[in-house]
């Protein structure tokens, strides 16, 4: 059933999805707004890290986030689309 | 060559470049006009985003708004760049998989309601009506100052090279612009900054420069120290660390992310390209262009506070150099010498402090404060009409195809033909090109707040109910529509509260929660999910072929 493989592909899609963004939390709220006084008592170079998360560091992770969500949902659009055309159900 | 010379021959080099592609792309059909008939390369979408996205606000406004209020600026950093992860892994590949032409399309055949999708057509214009008069007002402000043109005729000017481009070619048309523009105006930013950067921290990378040590003219040192120490000094508060409190900033940055992420004439170019594939590629593509000025902005942004400090902090008037007097007819610098001592004292507390710098203006007058060559100095000046000018045509494209596609062919005049459809899709924009240039004209606020306020209302009406369209099949349409006009209502009604109807209590005090009408929009989008959400559970679950077109949304694409 197509179905099954539909579901199956759904949930693989959310738990990517789900855990990019808890990254992206981390980073962007995290990071760089809730716990900044504290990583800022964190050094490098002319930084000091909460502020550099804040004003720079997180844009990076975006786009680290992003390529790999592009990489991995080609992946498994390939994956899903064989699969389905042949009717078998491939485990995640 | 002067500095006006140079200005003249950019800004009509790119404009004669954006006009010779308006007349190769002009197109005959309404899909080649809303949607570039969907062959967009990923790569050429990606820029053409960047540049609709980044607009007379990034350009101009936002490092000089950063400069002044230090890293509570990250929020504007963020905010407009972890959007684009949202959109990305929420939205993009699902509304492309959808594959219509507009936002309220998704809305109203998801919620297979006409209500809903006149609730969608009417916020999509109010949002982006709202987003382009500041775009023609930041084009205003860049004709006025760089080509001595009175504001009212520069916006003219601004709206007769849109007009043009954007009727003749609709998207395609503008498309194509975008990426001439987005080239114009990274190079505009870019150049400037790296100059700066090799000046003051010798440096190449300004976003390095920014960490670096400053070298011994500017008195040596990391920048940053040296501006918490200049700061400290002159009484104004700490660069690297924040002014509002934390639940503020948390609030302003989801809003600004929810906001991006909702903001129709970002969502409508994932409908230009092939297929889901290159819509999740675009959006790659989309935010690397996009950070590229948005890492350099906050390294601008401290390297002409510093530099601004430098110049003027304790100097003689008389010793200015021209670009002080040149902006101060403007009225963009003020000197006011309250102890007479004809020296300029610049000071964070105000019964002291003597000068008076719009903010606008720290990347305008940034390469001449910094003394770089007149060209240089005149390239900012194409950049930022190409940010004003390649934003304000993807607002007007929204406006024209919610007009002529949703409220008359699949709203009230369904029985237009094609021909008849695209001649009302060319009416619309001339008509939204006239609006938005009377309010650039005769402008509300500061541009990047005008454009802040777009953002509460998109992320509070669109983001949720599309999300939930995608992600929440039990969602029907009294839920989907009650979710919006709660989000946009509760949205627009705070912001107008405490802008316009009441200002003398827009403080941390009253606020609700202590968020500030900038960050209301997170309140809000949350809002619309509650009442959308109880709503659906007490009404009729949408029809079988509804879901049925959520289930296909959500399958892989077959090529």
């Amino acid at each position: 059933m197509p179905g099954r493989n539909d579901d199956a592909y759904w949930k693989a899609n959310i738990r990517l999805v789900l855990s990019l963004l808890a990254v992206w939390f981390l980073v962007s709220f995290g990071a760089g707004i809730l716990l900044v006084d504290l990583l800022d008592n964190i050094r490098f170079g002319g930084f000091k890290l909460g502020f550099w998360m804040a004003q720079q560091g997180s844009i990076f992770v975006f786009i680290v986030l992003i390529l790999v969500y592009i990489n991995r949902m080609d992946r498994l659009d390939a994956r899903y689309r064989r699969s389905g055309a042949d009717r078998e159900d491939s485990s995640p | 060559m002067s500095v006006q010379a140079w200005t003249f021959l950019f800004v009509a080099l790119t404009f004669s470049l954006y006009i010779g592609i308006a007349i190769w792309s002009r197109v005959r059909s309404t899909r080649d006009f809303y949607v570039a008939g969907k062959h967009v390369p990923p790569l050429a979408n990606g820029m053409a985003t960047a540049a609709d996205w980044m607009s007379a606000a990034s350009f101009i406004s936002m490092a000089g708004l950063i400069s002044f209020i230090g890293r509570d600026g990250a929020f504007y950093l963020m905010g407009w760049t972890g959007g684009y992860v949202l959109l990305a892994l929420l939205l993009a590949p699902y509304l492309r998989k959808f594959g219509k032409y507009t936002v309220p399309d998704f809305i109203g055949d998801r919620y297979y309601s006409q209500t809903a999708r006149m609730v969608a057509v009417f916020c999509a214009i109010v949002i982006s009506f709202v987003y382009a008069c500041g775009q023609m007002q930041g084009a205003g402000i860049v004709f006025s100052r760089f080509l001595e043109v009175d504001l009212t005729y520069g916006v003219m000017i601004g709206m007769a090279i849109v007009f043009f481009y954007a009727v003749l070619g609709g998207m395609k048309g503008i498309t194509y612009t975008q990426v001439a523009q987005y080239c114009v105006l990274i190079f505009a930013f870019m150049v400037p900054a790296i100059f700066i950067s090799i000046l003051m921290t010798g440096n190449v990378i300004p976003q390095l420069g920014f960490g670096s040590q400053l070298t011994e003219a500017f008195g040596g040192g990391y920048l940053l120290d040296r501006l918490d120490g200049l700061s400290e000094q002159l009484g104004f508060p700490t660069y690297t660390e924040g002014q509002r409190t934390t639940q503020d900033v948390f609030f302003i940055t989801a809003a600004l992310m929810i906001g991006t992420a909702g903001l129709p004439h970002v969502i409508i170019r994932f409908f230009t390209v092939p297929g889901v594939r290159e819509a999740r590629k675009s959006a790659g593509y989309a935010l690397i262009f996009i950070a590229i000025l948005y890492t350099t902005a906050p390294a601008v942004a401290a390297f002409a506070r510093a530099n601004l400090i430098n110049t003027v902090d304790n100097v003689e008037y008389s010793a200015m150099p021209e670009w002080f007097s040149k902006w101060e007819t403007t009225g963009l610098i003020r000197f006011t010498d309250r102890n007479g001592d004809g020296r300029i004292q610049y000071t964070g507390d105000a019964a002291t402090n003597e000068l008076d710098v719009n903010r606008d203006i720290m990347v305008l007058a940034n390469p001449e404060i910094a003394e770089l060559p007149n060209w240089v100095v005149a390239l900012v000046a194409a950049g930022g009409l190409a940010a004003a000018l390649s934003t304000a045509a993807g607002l007007l494209l929204v406006i024209s195809s919610a007009v002529s596609h949703d409220l008359l062919k699949r709203g009230y005049m369904p029985e237009i033909s094609e021909k008849e459809e695209l001649l009302f899709a060319r009416i619309s924009i001339f008509m939204a090109v006239l609006v938005a240039g009377y309010f650039g004209i005769n402008p509300p606020a500061y541009v990047a707040q005008v454009v802040a306020f777009a953002f509460g209302l998109a992320a509070a009406s669109f983001f949720p109910a599309i999300v939930m369209g995608i992600f929440n099949r039990r969602m029907n349409r009294q839920g989907a529509v009650a979710g919006m006009v709660a989000g946009f209502v509760f949205t627009a009604l705070y912001i107008i509260y405490f802008r316009f109807i009441n200002p003398t209590v827009d403080n941390a005090d009253n606020w609700l929660f202590g968020i500030s009408p900038e960050g209301i929009g997170s309140l809000g989008a949350l809002l619309n999910l509650l009442v959308a959400w109880t709503v659906s559970r007490v009404t009729p679950e949408p029809p079988a072929e509804v879901q049925a077109l959520v289930a296909d949304i959500r399958r892989p694409e077959v090529d």
